[in-house]
C-alpha cells in the first residue's frame, strides 16, 4: 500500500537552464535583427548628455504661455474617459458571458471591443484628425476610444468574476433582465468601474499631452513646436508641469480608489 | 411544543407536482415521478442525503431549475408552461431563502429588502429606485418581523450570518409572498443563530399563513418545527408524513443507514442504540433551555 504513495519525482534541472537558454538566444536575435544593442546606446550617450544639459534651467517664463493648453489637456483627458466609461457600461455587460447566456450576442460585442483595443491611441488621433480636422475634439474622440476599450475590456471581466449569488436571488423574485442587472449585477460591479474609470483618467492625460503630435489639441502641441525649435529649456518646462500634474492625478486617484475597493 | 391541528385537506392547495421528473444534462436522474401536493399553511421540511434531490425538489418550483418531464401548478397556474411576465408574475409571489444568503453585501439592508418589492413595479421605477412610501412601510415591517429593524440602513457585510440570513427572510417577506422556499437556510449557521432563524420562519408561516418550504439536514430541526416531513432519496419520495411519524427507523430508511452525530443539531437527541451522540459542553450550552 506505501508503494501506492511513492512522491513525484523533482523536475529535472536541464529543463530550467533549456528555458533559460532559449530566452537569451531570442533576446540576442531580436537584437542583432533590429540593430538594438548596447553599442548604440553607449554612442548617443554624448547627445543624451548634451539634450539634458540644453534642457536646464527650464524656461520658467514659459509657464504662462503653457498653462492654457494644459488645462486643456485635462479636459480632453477628463471629457474622453467619461464618454468612453459611459459607452463602456452597456458594451461591458454584453460581453459578459454571466450576464448574456447568448454567445451569437456576446461573440461579435467581444470582437468589436477587441478590434478597438488593438488600435493605439496616436493611430485614434491621426484617423480622427483626417476627419475632423485639426483641434481637440479629434483628441477627445481619441481619448474616448481609447478608455472605451481599457474600461469595458476590464470591467466585463469584473462582471464575470461577481457573485452569482444575488443574481439568483432577483431571478427568485420575480425580476426581469434589467431589474436583475440594475439590483443584483451593478452594486457588485460598480466600485470596479469607477476604479478603471480613474485609472484610465491616470494614463489619459499622459496620452493626451501627447496627442498635439498629430495636431488633435492639448499640449502636445507646443511640445511639439519647441522641439522642432530646439527650445530644450521651453521642452524641459513642459515635461515639468505635465509631471506635477500626472503626479497630482496620480496621487488622487490611487486614495480615491482605495476607498472604492 | 404545540401543535394547532388543523384539517389540512380542506386548505386551499398551493402546489402541486405532476409526475415530475428532472433528468441533468450528465445523466443524473434528480428527480424521479415525483407527485406531491402541498396545501395552504403547511410548513414542509424537506430531509434526504445530499444528491438525494432536494434542492433540484425545491429550485424546481420557482423554475429555478428547469424540470424535464410532467408539469408543476402554482396555486392552479402551470409554472413550467409560463414564460415572461407570467412566469415572472409566478416567481414573485414565491419567496426564497438560501444556503450563502445571496444578498448584495455592499448594499443596504433596506435595498436588500426592497428589491423583493422589483417584480410588482415597472422596471423604469425600480431602475430609479423610486419605490412608493407603502413599499418603505412594508419593507420596514418586514424587517421588524425578524427584529432587524434598526439595522435597516446598516449595509448588509456589516452584519452578521445569522442577521443577513434574517434580511434574506424579510427580503421574501417584502414579496408579500404565499410561499416561502429555503434550501439549507441555516446549513452556514451556528447552533443559536440556528434556532433563532428556524423561529423567525416559524413565525411567519403561523401568522402569515404563508406555505413554506424547507430543505434541513439536521433531524431534529426538521420534527421540532415542520407540520410535514417529506423523505427524499434518490429523486424519489420515500417518506410523506407527520413528524411523530418520522421516527428513527424512519430516518435511516429515507437516508439507507444509520444516522450520523452530525445530522442532529442537539436538542431531542433520537435514542441512543442508533445515534452516538457523544454531548459535549458547547453542544449543551447551546441547546439547554428556550429558543430566544
Amino acid at each position: 500500500m506505501n508503494m501506492m504513495i511513492e512522491a513525484p519525482a523533482a523536475p529535472k534541472k536541464y529543463k530550467k537552464i533549456l528555458t533559460w537558454l532559449f530566452f537569451i538566444v531570442v533576446l540576442v536575435l531580436c537584437s542583432i535583427q533590429t540593430e538594438v544593442t548596447p553599442y548604440q546606446l553607449i554612442r548617443g550617450l554624448p547627445q543624451m548628455g548634451i539634450l539634458l544639459s540644453e534642457m536646464f534651467p527650464p524656461d520658467w517664463s514659459y509657464l504662462p504661455t503653457i498653462w492654457k493648453p494644459m488645462v486643456e489637456t485635462i479636459q480632453i483627458a477628463l471629457v474622453g474617459t467619461m464618454l468612453g466609461g459611459l459607452l463602456a457600461i452597456p458594451v461591458s455587460l454584453l460581453c459578459a458571458y454571466n450576464i448574456v447566456q447568448s454567445r451569437l450576442v456576446s461573440l461579435p460585442v467581444r470582437l468589436i471591443l477587441n478590434l478597438v483595443r488593438t488600435i493605439p491611441d496616436l493611430l485614434f488621433a491621426a484617423i480622427f484628425v483626417a476627419i475632423f480636422g485639426i483641434g481637440p475634439f479629434a483628441g477627445m474622440l481619441a481619448i474616448l476610444f481609447f478608455s472605451f476599450g481599457l474600461i469595458a475590456k476590464l470591467t466585463f471581466e469584473a462582471i464575470e468574476a461577481i457573485d452569482p449569488g444575488p443574481m439568483e436571488a432577483m431571478t427568485a423574485v420575480g425580476a426581469n433582465k434589467i431589474q436583475l442587472i440594475v439590483f443584483g449585477v451593478i452594486p457588485q460591479a460598480l466600485p470596479y468601474y469607477m476604479s478603471y474609470l480613474l485609472y484610465a483618467f491616470e494614463i489619459n492625460v499622459r496620452a493626451a499631452s501627447v496627442l498635439g503630435l498629430v495636431g488633435a489639441g492639448g499640449i502636445g502641441l507646443l511640445l511639439d513646436r519647441s522641439l522642432g525649435l530646439f527650445r530644450y529649456d521651453r521642452a524641459a518646462m513642459i515635461i515639468l508641469l505635465t509631471l506635477v500634474i500626472v503626479l497630482v492625478i496620480d496621487y488622487g486617484s490611487t486614495v480615491l480608489r482605495r476607498k472604492l475597493l | 411544543m404545540k401543535y394547532i391541528i388543523l384539517n389540512i385537506e380542506s386548505w386551499q392547495i398551493m402546489i402541486t407536482f405532476n409526475d415530475v421528473s428532472k433528468v441533468y444534462p450528465n445523466g443524473t436522474r434528480g428527480l424521479n415521478h415525483i407527485n406531491l401536493t402541498i396545501h395552504e399553511g403547511e410548513l414542509v421540511v424537506i430531509v434526504g442525503l445530499s444528491g438525494a434531490g432536494k434542492s433540484t425538489l425545491l429550485r424546481s418550483i420557482n423554475r429555478l431549475i428547469d424540470i424535464s418531464e410532467g408539469d408543476i401548478q402554482i396555486n392552479g397556474q402551470s409554472i413550467t408552461s409560463a414564460s415572461g411576465a407570467k412566469l415572472r408574475r409566478i416567481r414573485r409571489g414565491i419567496g426564497m431563502i438560501f444556503q450563502s444568503f445571496n444578498l448584495v453585501k455592499r448594499s443596504t439592508v433596506m435595498r436588500n429588502v426592497l428589491s423583493g418589492r422589483v417584480g410588482h413595479h415597472s422596471t423604469l421605477r425600480t431602475v430609479f429606485g423610486m419605490f412608493p412610501k407603502e413599499d418603505h412601510e412594508l419593507a420596514l415591517d418586514a424587517l421588524a418581523r425578524v427584529n432587524l429593524q434598526e439595522k435597516a440602513y446598516s449595509r448588509a457585510d456589516q452584519l452578521s450570518g445569522g442577521q443577513q440570513q434574517r434580511v434574506s427572510i424579510a427580503r421574501a417577506l417584502a414579496q408579500q409572498p404565499q410561499i416561502i422556499l429555503a434550501d439549507e437556510p441555516v446549513a452556514s449557521l451556528d447552533p443559536l443563530t440556528t434556532r433563532q432563524v428556524m423561529d423567525d420562519l416559524q413565525r411567519i408561516n403561523q401568522e402569515l399563513q404563508i406555505t413554506t418550504i424547507i430543505n434541513l439536514h439536521f433531524i431534529d430541526l426538521a420534527r421540532e418545527y415542520a407540520t410535514r416531513i417529506i423523505g427524499l432519496r434518490a429523486g424519489e419520495i420515500v417518506f410523506d408524513g407527520t413528524p411523530e411519524e418520522a421516527t428513527d427507523d424512519v430516518f435511516s430508511h429515507i437516508y439507507g443507514r444509520p444516522i450520523h452525530r452530525d445530522e442532529v443539531l442537539g436538542a431531542n437527541a433520537p435514542g441512543e442504540d442508533i445515534v452516538t451522540v457523544i454531548p459535549d459542553a458547547s453542544d449543551s450550552k447551546v441547546t439547554s433551555g428556550e429558543p430566544l
